[in-house]
């Protein structure tokens, strides 16, 4: 059944597709798997990220510091294969510890001292990048037989495509996050606390607990991310993945999620990942525009889903009052 | 007032022990006694009216109750076992479920996942949404709503909304509801809806407790009521043995005698304004109203009786559903303050801090503020002029300020509310509407607001002053319109006005009351 609360995602969805067969009628190789392939490996550390930062903008936060914690971890991980002989499984282990205590530590902050998520991840973002920083200033190249190996994963479809294991990570984040956010406990307090947070706590829902596993969530999604980052670039480098915490929010908000909280899908966030991904490619194709045109068509798709989220809220409160005005109870 | 057999009653048919017992409560706020040794027994199937006015405790009792204040001394036992939540969420687990006025579910879900939250039915490890939805759309038939438990609740009308809320507690808790002013927002077939649901909970065996300003509404509903005062408790009453102005005069505290008006009945001057059937459906019954120059009309009635309503509709804060107001005999419209403070209306709101004063003006500016704004922004007043009506009305009124160009919020509460009286004094307004005037002013202040209204009243001003004091009411009203439950239930004028007729209007006597 098909409700109000489901617009948002319902439109994202059309944008996609519509946006997938402008594209395709104009340039008709972009109908194929091999594009479909690389849309899924160039985003692979976009999505992961996003998905974490779903969770943090249902609840009405935001989480500034993944781009740094993105750049932190790849970074991490170069100096210790470049200098100890750690296998990278458990230098992967490792990072995802530390940015996962990472976030908890932010969301402990923001619950417990009572300070906005905005100041909090805004100064995780500093520390993480200053991190990242005094491990290296330079790129660090990673070459370990084990990186190629994970690598040369893939699975070839019918006409060339090649889905490697990085885009197939990401899918599966998708799932998991969509099935945490909607199908358990955990993810119907992060709507609950997204809806109010005073409210919520009246009902019972354990605010701390919440708070600091979504931030949890948000900062050990990021070190997956830079896991995935390194793997896709085979470096690590301080100054990498700057600003890509922006792009995140900006593929959460195209997803349809509502940017107060309360209100969206994860499986939004991964068409807005899409849409976002599809208008690189395009601009790849046409190959006169400049990729700046990125840039604004982003921005213009985000105005045109607030202005659709404020049509909606709009719709909600009006329809709200006539209910309320008539006595008739249905 | 405190005699014995009366506090220890108990409803017919209680022999079984109680379902919760409260002893000897106390809470301490510094500087206050908040609750001192109240005691409260519920019993099963009994619904609990809890009543008192604004400040007698009632919510730092029901905070108690449910673990959001600590107590300082006291115990709570419930079905005999002695308990201490230290939260909301414990004292719902162990039986107490509580529902407020606002209603607190939240928007962004749907009806069934507001009801189960933190609780939901699992499968697999997983929530079973159908699992969910099913078993919400069986237990909301049970308490009478058909509704869709899919949908976002805010699809509903808060009655709906408010009984949800109750299902939530009930199917949580099971054994003590608090009902928090659960009607304040609800109209007449709403409030019934409402009751209805009530009544299914008693006969289910729970104890209620209802906390309210209506006191229609615990007559129709309560069985017993306890009335606190000063964060005592002054008694309490098996209810159908006891009228409502017991109850009034058990909440006031107040002797009554008679003290005769000495004011002739106003109605001499010519005709300023004539409402007819002024109203807005959930909020105020339509009124009609006649108001000559040279009145001061009193409003009284309980708090939430819709005395602050009646000013606000008048004013055109609210907008009005329907009715007509005249002015000089022509139909005037009155959409919104700038229609109102055109045709020379003024008002003071009630709570000065939030909806009257702007803080860090100066108090000139203040001053001159409705002033300004009737003159339009475009046209300043020259500074020279505004010096002038300032010190003016800073001197006639006695307001005093170290300079005109202090932050306003820096003056006492009574000088704050004198400025603000100023303000729309400056616009030389034909109709002045005061609610509250002498709210948390001192005894000084207090009696300079009095004399005021009065020399007003001489200057052929009209005034609708609403006011919780009757003695207030008494001392300069020509005509006192007494409201409750958001209707108007009686009109006194001249030698009826006295604090002991106000008092039994108020709680609707019939031998006494409505004249």
């Amino acid at each position: 059944m098909i409700r109000s609360t489901h617009l948002p995602l319902i439109v994202t969805l059309v944008t996609f597709v519509l946006a997938f067969a402008l594209c395709g009628s104009q340039y008709p190789s972009i109908l194929s798997t091999r594009v479909v392939a690389n849309l899924l490996t160039d985003n692979a550390f976009l999505g992961i990220v996003a998905v974490g930062m779903t969770f943090v903008i249902l609840s009405g936060g935001i989480d500034l510091s993944v781009g740094s914690v993105i750049a932190f971890t790849g970074v991490l991980l170069a100096v210790i294969l470049r200098d100890t002989s750690m296998h990278p499984l458990t230098a992967f282990a490792l990072a995802l510890v530390i940015t996962t205590a990472f976030g908890a530590a932010m969301g402990a902050t923001i619950h417990y001292l009572e300070m906005p998520p905005f100041i909090v991840t805004l100064a995780g973002m500093f520390l993480a990048r200053g991190a990242a920083y005094v491990l290296s200033t330079d790129s660090v190249p990673i070459d370990h037989a084990f990186y190629d190996t994970l690598q040369g994963i893939y699975w070839k479809a019918a006409g060339g495509g090649r889905f490697r294991l990085i885009g197939g990570l990401m899918v599966v984040t998708f799932i998991v996050g969509a099935v945490v956010a909607h199908r358990t406990r955990f993810g119907q307090n992060v709507y609950a606390l997204g809806g109010g947070a005073q409210t919520a706590k009246l009902m019972g829902v354990p605010l701390a607990q919440t708070t600091i596993g979504i931030y949890a969530i948000s900062g050990g999604l990021a070190g997956l991310a830079g896991i995935v980052f390194s793997l896709y670039t085979s470096a690590g480098y301080s100054l990498a993945t700057v600003g890509v915490e922006l792009d995140a929010i900006a593929a959460v908000v195209i997803g349809g999620t509502l940017l107060s909280g309360g209100y969206g899908f994860v499986a939004g966030t991964f068409f807005g990942i899409l849409i976002m991904g599809l208008i690189q490619t395009y601009i790849v194709f046409d190959g006169t525009l400049s990729s700046w045109w990125t840039k604004i068509v982003i921005g213009m798709l985000l105005f045109a889903f607030i202005l659709l989220q404020k049509g909606l809220t709009w719709a909600t409160t009006v329809r709200k009052r006539r209910a309320t005005g008539s006595a008739a109870l249905s | 007032m405190t005699d014995d057999t009366a506090q220890i009653a108990t409803p017919p048919g209680a022999q079984d022990a109680p379902m919760l017992r409260a002893i000897g409560i106390s809470k301490f706020f510094p500087g206050t006694i908040a609750l001192d040794d109240v005691a409260l027994t519920l019993h099963r199937g009994e619904v609990h009216a809890l009543l008192g006015e604004n400040g007698a405790g009632k919510s730092t009792l029901i905070k108690c109750l449910t673990g959001a204040y600590k107590r300082d001394a006291g115990v709570i036992e419930l079905e005999g076992v002695a308990i201490t939540p230290t939260s909301t969420a414990e004292s719902q687990h162990l039986g107490i479920g509580t529902v407020y006025q606002e209603v607190n579910l939240l928007p962004n879900l749907t009806v069934a996942e507001n009801l189960y939250l933190g609780r939901q039915p699992m499968r697999g490890g997983l929530v079973s949404r159908r699992r969910m939805v099913a078993e919400a759309r069986a237990v909301l038939a049970d308490y009478g709503l058909d509704v869709d438990p899919g949908e976002p609740l805010t699809r509903y009308s808060v009655a709906v909304q408010q009984v949800v809320a109750i299902a939530r507690a009930v199917e949580m808790s099971g054994k003590v509801l608090i009902l928090d002013e659960p009607t304040a927002s609800l109209d007449r077939d709403e409030v019934q809806l409402l009751f209805s649901v009530i009544r299914k909970l008693k006969a289910r065996g729970l104890a209620i407790v209802f906390v309210t300003h209506f006191l229609d509404q615990v007559f129709e509903i309560s069985d017993r009521a306890t009335v606190l005062r000063n964060g005592r408790v002054v008694g309490t009453r098996l209810l159908n043995t006891v009228s409502q102005h017991d109850i009034v005069t058990l909440m006031l505290g107040r002797q009554l005698e008679a003290k005769v008006h000495d004011r002739q009945g106003g109605t001499a001057g010519e005709m300023l304004l004539e409402v007819a059937d002024l109203g807005k459906r959930g909020m105020l019954e339509p009124f009609s109203l006649a108001l000559h120059k040279g009145e001061v009309i009193g409003l009284a009635g309980l708090l939430g009786s819709g005395r602050t309503e009646m000013a606000n509709l008048l004013f055109g804060a609210v907008p009005a559903d329907g009715g007509t107001l005249r002015m000089h005999g022509k139909e005037i419209r009155v959409a919104n303050p700038r229609d109102a403070v055109r045709h020379g209306f003024a008002l003071c709101p009630e709570d000065r801090k939030t909806e009257g004063i702007v803080g860090d003006l100066s108090v000139r500016d203040n001053i001159v503020l409705a002033l300004q704004a009737r003159q339009g922004w475009m046209r300043p007043i020259p500074r020279a002029k505004v010096n002038e009506i300032a010190e003016h009305y800073v001197r006639t009124l006695d307001i005093r300020l170290a300079s005109l160009d202090m932050p306003i919020r820096l003056l006492s509460g009574g000088n704050q509310q004198k400025a603000l009286l100023a303000r729309w004094l400056a616009t030389s307004p034909d109709f002045l509407i005061l609610d509250e005037p002498t709210r948390g002013i001192d005894v000084g202040a207090h009696a300079e607001i009095i004399a005021l209204i009065e020399t007003l009243r001489e200057r052929g001003m009209s005034l609708l002053v609403a006011s919780s004091e009757m003695e207030e009411l008494v001392a300069y009203s020509t005509r006192v319109i007494v409201l409750r439950d958001r209707r108007q239930v009686a009109e006194l004028t001249g030698a009826q006005i006295t604090a002991d007729n106000i008092v039994h209007a108020i709680a609707d006597d019939p031998a006494r009351g409505a004249a």
